[in-house]
């Protein structure tokens, strides 16, 4: 997914699973005297969340904003999800089997599980959301994988079966979707009726109140299957502005946020800041990458791709953008994930030999105005990117400069997000770009990079067109066997490393600070919000003790 | 009276219909659609699905006929739907926050003209004295401090290194379950330094002003005629000069409304004050088109009712005026 | 009419006038260093250095460095020349559309003043910087775009201010004379009528380059104005408030730049309309 905020990222981030196997950093900061002191956890407390943004609706499913979503994952349930090691397990499905052909999953349904309104959760609620998703007149934007579903059943109360016309290995993870109370929502049109505003789930948090533009609060719901939640109340408040955000954040108005790398390498390290705060820094769930029009002359030649990803010093944007809280790019994967193939072309920072291949691609310097040129005509290209995110802004810049050097003149243009969209990645009117993906768990990557998905509105905007990358997409979606999954994405990485379609720069990390009341947080790949249950505050070091939960 | 009222309501009919016009077709220069964000570069929105979306906003209609059917609703008071995902009604989503902006800018108003006119007068009374001059100064500070940089100056000031003042939002986390006394100085609080920068930007206009028509009006035949009585200069300002200078002060009250609606888009997004500015920058950036045109449409009729208003207590104040 | 000519009076009262004087010297001074920027420091605008990024002025830096570690100093001179160009562009678009309307307005009356008039009116109902974001934000932020719209949407006072000259001055002896003798309508305004109606539209002019400068980095602050890599000093306030914290340099120095600019523009302004004012020749 797309993150054009930066702010919404760190939003997002927070919840987002991270990594904890290659990171040395991830141990809570403590104060010296609490250092070692084990707490038993107890109810109570209130967690007050900044926001950058407001949420839409609490309807998740027609909504596509961080904030809708990071909120809807405490209200509902989806029948599966990624656990701390980012595995698959059952949420409202104590198990499922894949058929034979892999055509057919059926989900065993968990018992005893009740909505917040009391009414019990059954197969029906989820044939529900099912239909809700593929009814054309839904506003949503999530039905692509729910439309390649041939057939689904219900036969009893517990029981959920889909059947697929081919084996489809992301389908499994698609049942992670928010699911929805049918006898609330039966027979309404889902645009219109005021559930998004006030929503009933089956998650371990019940609505309570928002007040638009000012905060989102949930109460912990007692019943919740999987146990109570320890923290009784959770509210989001919503502070448009990162900056005030965090003085709020030490002003103790806000409990936690994500931390930019400038306020967690520079502001974040004095005694109070430490004696009342935990950071955490693991890498987040997405890349930053320079992409490439295919269509483009200038970009077409493979060798100029190389020489300019020779040219790009990914280290001076990790420390100048980052300040060096990120890790290098080679893919479009973490290096921690099972798809990650480690042993593919890299391109470390080297201007002399970018020279070269520019050089040998027919572009020289030959007025000696540094400016390479061949045929007359002099190298240059706008980069682009949208507006709203200084950090990209700040990598453009960084590229310019180090294309400068070896003789391009590069400009840069950043254009609102609406207008970026429409009028130039849609028309696939540009040269060069800089832009980020989330990292999805999920190693399909057939919508970005398989050469059909090349119309106006799809992401294969830069016209990458590999036949054997297509095989393989083909090939790694269409089959439950990790094994050859993972050799058909090795060998994908393989041919994107080598074709440099993107120059893939950064991931950055995650950095969340969080009061130092909560307890029982524990960075691992999936980051801190896994077991967000199970966070507790101390009864003596309890803030908010009088509420209605 | 009622004829005057009858008329300038009439006159503001064309103006209405004109600023809907205006507002229709400068949002309709946008490159941008709004499904466009709605579907937002996911990899699960698929094509078919984005075709939905268009459809169901009525995007794929010729442009005079959606002016004309929002015309239609607008006159009825029903600016359509937000674009945004919530779908909420455009009125709602003003309503919500129209009395905010409203309630700061009038209590900003307010004491603009507590300061702002004495400031002018007795500046004007006592021309180049030192009071003249440093008040000068400070007006002048007044027209040229960027209110951003001083929101945000005061804000570091008093929410972080004093701690006296919060700094951000309308209320604290635990508003509702504060006495009534609590709730109000909680409110005050809050209100402190945005109403300070909207204050500072807005009185040195109302202060130059009034100490124009001040030094206009002393210079006037009538006021030698009173002090040749041998009248009490106390008496000769209070009571002569100070009424006739006054009046014209009236009609700009009215001109700062668009002003004061404007400049809040800047200090409610710093201060994160749920109120109009801050919902029409969002607006803007996401070309959500009912918000946008609903809030030009409102702000521009704020801004009619207020010269109305302005118009009205300026007859009223001069015994002169026969409407 | 005897005495001085009008020129020499205003000359008199114009340099007796401390603050004028002052606000007319900075503004030449800002025009000296927006053309003269490059010699004025050695550094460039752009010049990237990672490894000095957010430092506090120093001698190596006199203003401080900025988030990638650029001389802030520097960008503030070259951030004069927008502020500047935009300033006059702006201003020139509305005055120039502002004295065209105006005029013929107040010269034919009528159904075309009325008309001027209606629009007039209907542009001064709109809080003028709802208008200007919405349509910058439309269109796309780049410098020309910023001195169309602020100048588009910056004419009413102008138009109205000339008008009223036009309107007070139709009847006067010398367009009278003007017309006896024969003078076409078109030469009559222009040389005759315009020349006086000068007066308060330069006033109007250099306040609106005031005006101008502020609504540009009010833009620029919000990130929808002048672009990055270009200096305006709007945009490195946005810097300024993202790191407000750790560095207030990059908060101090632009804000005080503007602060500076439009002090002077205004006192200037505010100086040769106290100097037309013959009435102050008490």
């Amino acid at each position: 997914m797309m993150k054009h905020r930066l702010v919404a990222v760190f939003a997002v981030l927070i919840l987002l699973m991270g990594s904890g196997a290659c990171r040395k950093e991830n141990k809570s900061a403590l104060s010296p005297s609490q250092e070692g002191k084990v707490y038993e956890p107890e109810y109570g407390d209130t967690l007050i969340e900044g926001s950058i943004g407001d949420a839409s609706t609490l309807l998740p499913h027609i909504a596509s904003d961080s904030a809708s979503h990071e909120i809807a994952d405490l209200i509902y349930n989806g029948l599966v999800r990624y656990n701390k090691d980012l595995i698959i397990e059952g949420v409202l499905a104590d198990s499922w089997k894949v058929s034979e052909d892999g055509l057919t999953i059926t989900f065993n349904l968990r018992k005893n599980v009740k909505w917040h309104d009391g009414v019990p959760f059954t197969s029906k609620d989820v044939m529900f959301t099912y239909k809700l998703m593929i009814d054309p007149k839904t506003p949503t934007a999530y039905s692509g994988d729910f439309l390649r579903v041939k057939k689904a059943e219900a036969p009893d109360d517990y029981t959920f079966k889909v059947t697929y016309d081919k084996p489809f290995a992301p389908a499994l993870i698609t049942w992670s979707t928010w699911i929805l109370p049918a006898h609330l929502l039966e027979g309404k049109d889902i645009s219109n009726v005021e559930f998004g505003r006030n929503p009933v789930g089956t998650g371990p948090y019940k609505f309570k109140e928002w007040k638009t533009g000012e905060k989102i609060v949930i109460v912990s719901n007692n019943d919740y299957f999987e146990g109570r939640p320890y923290i009784s109340r959770v509210i989001y408040r919503i502070i448009p502005d990162n900056q005030t955000m965090f003085l709020e954040l030490q002003a103790g108005g806000v409990d936690e946020m994500g931390l930019t790398p400038l306020q967690y390498s520079r502001q974040t390290d004095t005694p109070p800041f430490r004696n009342n705060f935990q950071k955490f820094r693991y890498p987040s769930f997405g890349y930053t990458f320079l992409g490439f029009n295919l269509k483009d002359e200038k970009f077409k030649d493979k060798k100029i791709r190389h020489a300019i990803s020779y040219a790009v010093n990914k280290k001076e944007i990790i420390d100048g953008v980052n300040l060096s809280l990120a890790t290098e790019s080679v893919g479009p994967y973490r290096s921690d994930m099972w798809a990650n193939n480690p042993n593919v072309n890299k391109y470390p920072y080297n201007p002399e030999k970018s020279k070269l291949l520019f050089a040998e691609a027919g572009w020289k310097d030959s007025d000696g105005d540094g400016l390479l040129e061949k045929n007359g005509k002099k190298f240059e290209f706008t980069i682009i990117t949208n507006q709203g995110n200084s950090m990209r802004a700040r990598t453009a810049e960084i590229i310019q400069k180090n294309l400068k050097d070896v003789g391009i003149n590069v400009k840069i243009r950043i254009v609102e997000w609406a207008a970026f969209l429409k009028d130039f990645i849609h028309k696939k009117n540009f040269e060069a770009i800089i832009l980020g993906w989330s990292i999805p768990i999920e190693p399909d990557l057939y919508d970005v990079w398989h050469s059909s998905k090349t119309g106006p509105d799809e992401l294969n905007f830069i016209s990458f067109s590999n036949p054997e990358v297509d095989k393989l997409l083909e090939a790694g979606r269409s089959t439950f066997n990790l094994e050859e999954r993972k050799k058909a994405y090795g060998r994908i990485q393989e041919i994107l490393a080598d074709e440099q379609p993107y120059v893939f720069l950064f991931v950055p990390d995650s950095l969340p600070a969080i009061s130092a009341r909560f307890k029982n947080i524990k960075p691992e790949p999936a980051g801190i919000n896994y077991n967000f249950i199970k966070w507790f505050v101390p009864k003596e070091l309890q803030k908010f003790t009088e509420m209605t939960p | 009276m009622g004829t005057y009222l009858i008329k300038r309501f009439g006159a503001m009919i064309p103006l209405l219909f004109g600023i809907t016009l205006i507002s229709f077709i400068v949002i309709h220069l946008a490159p941008g659609e709004p499904t466009d964000l709605a579907t937002e570069f996911n990899p699960k929105a698929s094509v078919q699905a984005k075709q939905q979306l268009r459809e169901l906003y009525g995007l794929n209609k010729p442009l005079h006929v959606q002016y004309f059917d929002w015309l239609q609703r607008v006159v009825k008071f029903d600016f359509g739907r937000s674009f945004s995902p919530d779908r909420r009604l455009v009125i709602d989503k003003i309503n919500e926050r129209i009395w905010i902006t409203i309630g700061i800018n009038t209590i900003s108003l307010f004491i603009i003209v507590l300061i702002a006119i004495p400031l002018g007068v007795f500046s004007a009374t006592y021309q180049y004295s030192m009071f003249d001059k440093i008040s000068t100064v400070i007006v002048f500070l007044g027209f040229a401090v960027p209110t951003f940089w001083l929101a945000l100056l005061l804000m570091i000031l008093f929410g972080v290194n004093l701690g006296w003042l919060p700094i951000s939002g309308l209320k604290s986390i635990d508003y509702d379950n504060m006495t009534f006394i609590g709730k109000m100085l909680d409110l005050g609080r809050h209100i402190v330094l945005p109403l300070f920068v909207s204050v500072f930007g807005g009185f040195a206009g109302l202060s130059r002003y009034s100490r124009s028509n001040m030094l206009e009006v002393i210079r006037q035949d009538y006021i030698t005629t009173a002090r040749s009585k041998g009248l009490e200069e106390r008496t000769v300002i209070g009571k002569h000069a100070l009424r006739n200078a006054l009046l014209p002060v009236i009609t700009i009250l009215g001109f700062s409304l668009p002003g004061l609606i404007g400049g809040s888009v800047i200090f409610e997004t710093i201060f994160a004050i749920p109120g109009m500015g801050q919902l029409f920058y969002m607006a803007v950036m996401s070309r959500d088109y009912p918000v946008i045109m609903g809030e030009l449409v409102i702000g521009a009729f704020l801004t009619l009712v207020g010269n109305l208003i302005a118009d009205i207590s300026y007859a009223l104040a001069d015994p002169r005026i026969r409407l | 009419m005897g005495g001085e000519s009008f020129g020499k009076i205003f000359w008199r009262n114009f340099t007796k006038n401390r603050l004028a004087l002052l606000g007319a010297a900075v503004v030449i001074v800002l025009f000296i260093v927006s053309i003269f920027a490059s010699y004025l420091s050695s550094y460039s605008p752009d010049q990237i250095d990672v490894t000095q990024i957010l430092n506090p002025p120093s001698r190596a830096h006199i203003f401080g460095t900025d988030e990638l570690g650029r001389d802030v100093f520097t960008r503030i001179l070259y951030g004069s020349r927008i502020s500047l160009k935009v300033g006059f562009v702006a201003v020139g678009i509305a005055t120039l559309i502002g004295v065209i309307l105006g005029s013929i307005s107040g010269f034919y009356g009528k159904w075309v003043d009325s008309l001027v008039m209606r629009v007039v009116d209907i542009m001064l109902c709109f809080p003028s910087f709802f208008l200007i974001l919405a349509v910058i934000s439309i269109l796309e932020p780049s410098i020309y775009n910023i001195m169309i719209v602020i100048g588009v949407t910056g004419w009413m006072g102008v138009a109205r201010l000339v008008r009223a000259e036009f309107l007070s001055l139709k009847e006067r002896d010398f367009v009278v004379a003007a017309r006896a003798i024969g003078a076409g309508n078109l030469r009559v305004m222009f040389s005759h009528v315009l020349p006086n109606a000068m007066a308060p539209v330069l006033v109007s002019a250099t306040l609106g380059v005031a005006a101008a400068v502020l609504t540009e980095s009010a833009l620029s602050f919000l990130g929808i104005g002048v672009q990055p890599p270009t200096p305006s000093w709007g945009n490195i306030l946005t810097e300024g408030k993202d790191n407000i914290e750790i560095a207030w340099w990059l908060s101090l120095f632009p804000g005080f730049a503007i602060l500076i600019t439009v002090l002077s523009y205004n006192l200037l302004g505010e100086g040769i309309r106290d100097s037309l004012d013959p009435r102050l020749n008490i």
